[in-house]
C-alpha cells in the first residue's frame, strides 16, 4: 500500500519536473494530464472512488481545453536568463514554506488512523454511525456534502458560477467583434 | 496556413466511435447523478461526466453541430437553473417548519433505506449539481476552446479570398 502511493508520488514528481523543463507547450499540458492521472489512480488506491470519479472527469476536461488553446501555438518558451535575485528570493520562501510543512507534518496523525481514533467525540464519529438514520442517504460521501456541510458545497457551486460568469463576460466581447467582420463581410 | 483538422469536425471513423459512445458516456453521468445518494458518484462527478459527452460530441462533429445540439444560451440557462435548484432546496429547509438552512425536510421511512427514492432533499440537491456542473463546465470548453476557433475560421476566409 504504501510502496504503490511511494511508486505514484515519485512518477507524478518526476511527470511535473518534465512539465516544468520541456520547451514545448503541448508536452509540458500532456505531462500535466499524467500527474493529474497519477492522482486518480492514488485515489482509488486510498479508497476514495468518490473523488478519483470527479478527478478523472475534470482532468479529461481541462485536458481537453489546454491541448486545444495550446496546440498549432508555436509559443517562444519563457525568458530562460533569469534574475539571481529572483533565484534567492524564491528558494528562501520555499524554504520557508517547506518548514512550515515539515512542521505541521510532524503534527499529523499516523498514516491510516485518522481523527476519529484519537478522539471519541471527532465530528466524523457522528457522520458514520448516525449519517444513514439522519438523512436516509447510504453514501456518507454524498450525505456530507449535500446535508451536513451543504454550505461549502453550495460556495463550491457559486465559485463555478462566478467563473463561468467572467469567462462568458471576458472572452464575449471579441466573439461578437468577429462575428459582426463576419456579417459584415457577408453584406 | 494549415487547415484547421476541427474546423468540420474528425474523420469518419471518430464520428462513428463518438456517436456510439456519446449515449453510453450520458447514460453513465446520469445514472451518477440519480444514484449518487447510495453509489460513488453524486452531482458533480455526473455533471462532469455528462460535460465530457457533449465536449466529445463538439470535438468529433466539429463545433457547428455541437453547438446546434447544445446552445449557448440553453445551456447558461440550463446552469442557472441548476443553482435555482440548489438554492431553493436551502431556501425551502430554512422556510419549512423554520428549520435551518439545508434541513432535511423530507423525512425517509425506514423501509426505504437503500431505495432509489430515499435520501430526502439529496437526490434533489444531486439534480440541480448535476444540471449546473455539466452546462457550466461545456460552457467553460465552448468560450475557451469554440471562440478561439470562429476567429480562425474568420481568418481562413480571409486567407481564401
Amino acid at each position: 500500500m504504501i510502496e504503490i502511493l511511494t511508486a505514484l508520488i515519485l512518477l507524478s514528481i518526476i511527470a511535473a519536473i518534465v512539465a516544468l523543463e520541456t520547451d514545448d507547450l503541448l508536452h509540458a499540458v500532456i505531462a500535466l494530464g499524467a500527474v493529474g492521472f497519477l492522482l486518480a489512480i492514488a485515489f482509488v488506491f486510498l479508497a476514495a472512488p468518490d473523488i478519483a470519479i470527479v478527478q478523472i472527469g475534470v482532468e479529461v476536461i481541462s485536458l481537453v481545453i489546454l491541448v486545444r488553446a495550446t496546440s498549432g501555438r508555436n509559443d517562444a518558451p519563457a525568458n530562460p536568463r533569469r534574475r539571481h535575485l529572483g533565484k534567492v528570493i524564491a528558494v528562501t520562501l520555499v524554504g520557508v514554506i517547506g518548514l512550515f510543512g515539515v512542521r505541521s507534518f510532524t503534527q499529523f496523525p499516523e498514516f491510516g488512523s485518522p481523527v476519529m481514533d484519537r478522539f471519541a467525540d471527532a465530528p466524523s464519529v457522528t457522520y458514520l454511525l448516525e449519517g444513514l438514520f439522519q438523512t436516509g442517504a447510504p453514501n456518507i460521501v454524498t450525505a456530507v456534502l449535500l446535508d451536513f456541510r451543504a454550505y461549502d458545497t453550495l460556495g463550491e457551486a457559486t465559485v463555478l458560477f462566478c467563473a463561468v460568469l467572467g469567462a462568458l463576460a471576458i472572452l464575449r466581447r471579441k466573439a461578437r467583434v468577429s462575428n459582426d467582420k463576419e456579417e459584415d463581410g457577408i453584406k | 496556413m494549415k487547415p484547421d483538422p476541427h474546423n468540420k469536425g474528425m474523420s469518419v471513423i471518430v464520428k462513428t466511435v463518438a456517436r456510439w459512445l456519446k449515449g453510453l458516456i450520458l447514460l453513465y453521468g446520469i445514472y451518477l447523478v440519480l444514484y449518487g445518494h447510495m453509489t460513488p458518484g453524486g452531482g458533480f462527478a455526473g455533471g462532469v461526466v455528462i460535460a465530457c459527452a457533449f465536449v466529445l460530441m463538439t470535438l468529433a462533429a466539429g463545433e457547428d453541430q455541437g453547438l446546434s445540439f447544445f446552445p449557448k444560451a440553453v445551456s447558461s440557462t440550463v446552469d442557472s437553473i441548476g443553482l435555482l435548484v440548489f438554492l431553493a432546496v436551502a431556501w425551502v429547509g430554512t422556510w419549512w417548519a423554520s428549520g435551518a438552512f439545508f434541513k432535511n425536510v423530507i423525512d425517509t421511512p425506514q423501509q426505504s433505506y437503500f431505495s432509489l427514492f430515499s435520501g430526502g432533499t439529496i437526490p434533489i440537491s444531486n439534480i440541480g449539481l448535476g444540471l449546473k456542473v455539466g452546462s457550466s463546465l461545456f460552457l467553460v470548453f465552448t468560450v475557451l476552446a469554440a471562440f478561439r476557433l470562429i476567429k480562425n475560421i474568420d481568418s481562413k476566409d480571409e486567407d481564401t479570398k
